[in-house]
């Protein structure tokens, strides 16, 4: 096994190359050596515009919006002490999407640059109250994931109700294309908007590694060993709520990220459900990046959405971790 | 110097009292063993004890902050619960979280308490196994283990000896004996009654949720008491190798 402060590194040292490729992709055919001089100094032409308000914006939110899907991800799978956990459970997600798909119906969308994002973070909001309120301040997972699935299967029907009922063909079309999940075209607004809720979130998220290797013991045998349960159970729901909240009114719904990074990298911390918790930050902002370069591409010019690739890529990939953890079981 | 002060804890199920003001007080250099038949309370007189179910009554330990309780009493659950396949080693670590073990590599201090709680549990061969993927008696003990390395004054172990091999039965309860006479106090609840006669120095009885009887092993497993709580008879002898009791069978007085 890799010493723990290793792969950190490793997997950091990956993100950043990840990094610098998404920088030097585009339509606008930059060469590498002259894009990184005008991303740092002003040229004053439309290269230094690219660079900076282009390319930037969209490399930083494929690594805040991976490591968000990632770190919530391994938190979620801790918590529940199971694998099949991803941070889309609680039911926030959805509601963050029906927030924006309402915006764009309504037309909303369009009055401002950030009324978009602002009306799916709204949505987020309202779920994790919705889900604290049915859960109580003493249930236990199970209450939790039950109040999440139900949150999850309204905002998805109401989703679909505003489809239904649209009678905007364009307005239809618009919400299709934003629900499936996509990093083009963002500005430093929505990096700005963003970053808050999901440092927060990462502020909530990362202390819970003790915590949640306690859990490992069961919960009961974490309380005694000085968890305070109800308390976890806050910071990760505000934690996540927060980090993905964001993460879904910036990029849409971006699928497979949180399931499959910590399933990626359980192995290689030794199974610890603390230790995931940055591996899986680094690893899913690795992921992201990686999925937004080769949409790039894979179809230059007719734009393949982000979380189509993700999930193209994903099922198959936690279908063979399916296989291998059967295999490992017989 | 006593380690744990109940005083009247009760812990209510709905209306009806699961366990019914017990008052009891263990002292360190004590094995106590916790008997009684099944439903009796044990389990939920020992999680209301840590405070960790709801219950009315003073309970030492369950008025302490969560930190400094977890430094205080150590808790073996009688679930055995494994949720990842961590290898033996860091799942015994787990037992020096309170003491401040956390993602980094464990302090010499924390390295030393895990390496006496594997050899106290004859583990030493298996720190890098995958705790999951033990045999049920193996992961009982490392989960024993864990408990140990947490090197709390008071151990509380539900059922720890339950699935056990006779050898690592007899290893277990001396376990609990070397503790005691490193001056710890353990409570160890049990159902069998020879090894609860031969290694606990103190027994308290419990049926429907009160404490029945409460000393020596010689005095609380008297024929009538067994009887009258389990429902047996036994063959009861005192040997030059001390009390042995054998269940022989079910009386005609049932419970």
């Amino acid at each position: 096994m890799i010493p723990f402060p290793r792969l950190l590194a490793g997997l950091a040292a990956l993100v950043v190359a990840l990094f610098l490729v998404s920088l030097l992709i585009g339509p606008a055919g930059i060469s590498p050596g002259r894009g990184l001089a005008a991303l740092f100094h002003d040229d004053g032409g439309p290269m230094t515009l690219v660079m900076r308000e282009i390319r930037l914006p969209r490399a930083l939110l494929g690594v805040m919006v991976g490591a968000s899907l990632g770190l919530s991800g391994a938190a979620m799978q801790g918590y529940l002490r199971n694998p099949l956990a991803e941070p889309g459970l609680i039911g926030v997600s959805g509601s963050a999407a029906l927030g924006a798909v309402l915006a764009i119906q309504t037309g909303v969308a369009a009055s401002f640059a950030l009324a978009l994002p602002l009306a799916a973070l709204a949505g987020a909001g309202i779920a994790v109250g919705l889900l604290l309120a049915l859960a109580g301040p003493r249930g236990d997972s199970l209450t939790l994931i039950l109040a999440g699935i139900a949150i999850s299967a309204l905002a998805g029907a109401l989703t679909s109700l505003v489809l239904n009922l649209s009678p905007n063909p364009f307005a239809a079309s618009d919400i299709v294309f934003w629900m499936l999940g996509s990093l083009a075209d963002r500005s430093f607004l929505h990096v700005a908007l963003a970053l808050p809720f999901m440092a927060g979130g990462a502020a909530l998220l990362l202390p819970l590694a003790r915590g949640l290797d306690t859990l490992t013991l069961g919960e009961d045998a974490a309380a005694a060993l000085g968890t305070r349960l109800g308390r976890l159970r806050l910071m990760l729901v505000a934690g996540t709520a927060a980090m993905v909240g964001a993460a879904t009114a910036v990029a849409g719904t971006i699928g497979f990220v949180g399931l499959v990074v910590p399933h990626l990298l359980r192995g290689a911390v030794g199974a610890r459900p603390g230790r995931l918790l940055a591996a899986s930050a680094l690893g899913g902002a690795a992921m992201v990046l990686a999925a937004d370069i080769a949409v790039r591409i894979v179809l230059p010019g007719r734009d393949l959405k982000l979380g189509v690739l993700t999930a193209i890529v994903g099922a198959p990939l936690f279908l063979h971790l399916v296989y291998r953890t059967r295999r490992d079981l017989e | 110097m006593s380690l744990l002060t109940l005083d009247a804890v009760t812990v209510l199920r709905g209306q009806c009292p699961v366990v019914d003001a017990v008052s009891l007080a263990i002292d360190a250099g004590e094995v106590v063993g916790l008997i009684g038949p099944n439903g009796a309370g044990k389990t939920t007189l020992l999680r209301g004890a840590l405070g960790l179910l709801p219950h009315t009554g003073r309970s030492s330990l369950s008025q302490m902050p969560p930190a400094a309780r977890a430094r205080h009493a150590a808790w073996l659950p009688q679930g055995r619960e494994i949720a990842w396949p961590v290898d033996v080693e860091t799942l015994v670590a787990l037992g020096r979280v309170p003491h401040g073990a956390g993602l980094s590599a464990l302090s010499a201090k924390d390295a030393a308490a895990v390496e006496r709680a594997l050899a106290r549990m004859d583990l030493g061969g298996f720190r890098k196994r995958i705790a999951t993927r033990l045999s049920g008696g193996e992961q009982a003990r490392v989960l024993l283990a864990r408990a140990l390395a947490q090197e709390a004054p008071l151990l509380l172990a539900d059922e720890p000896i339950a699935g056990l091999d006779p050898g690592h039965q007899i290893a277990t309860m001396e376990v609990f004996n070397d503790l005691a006479a490193e001056g710890c106090g353990v409570v160890v609840s049990l159902h069998d009654l020879g090894l609860a006669a031969r290694y606990c120095s103190r027994l308290v009885l419990m049926a429907a949720g009160r404490v029945v009887a409460d000393g020596p092993p010689a005095e609380v497993l008297s024929p009538d008491r067994l009887a009258a709580v389990f429902g047996i008879t036994a063959f009861l002898a005192d040997t030059a190798d001390g009390l042995v009791l054998q269940p022989l069978s079910r009386s005609g007085l049932r419970p």
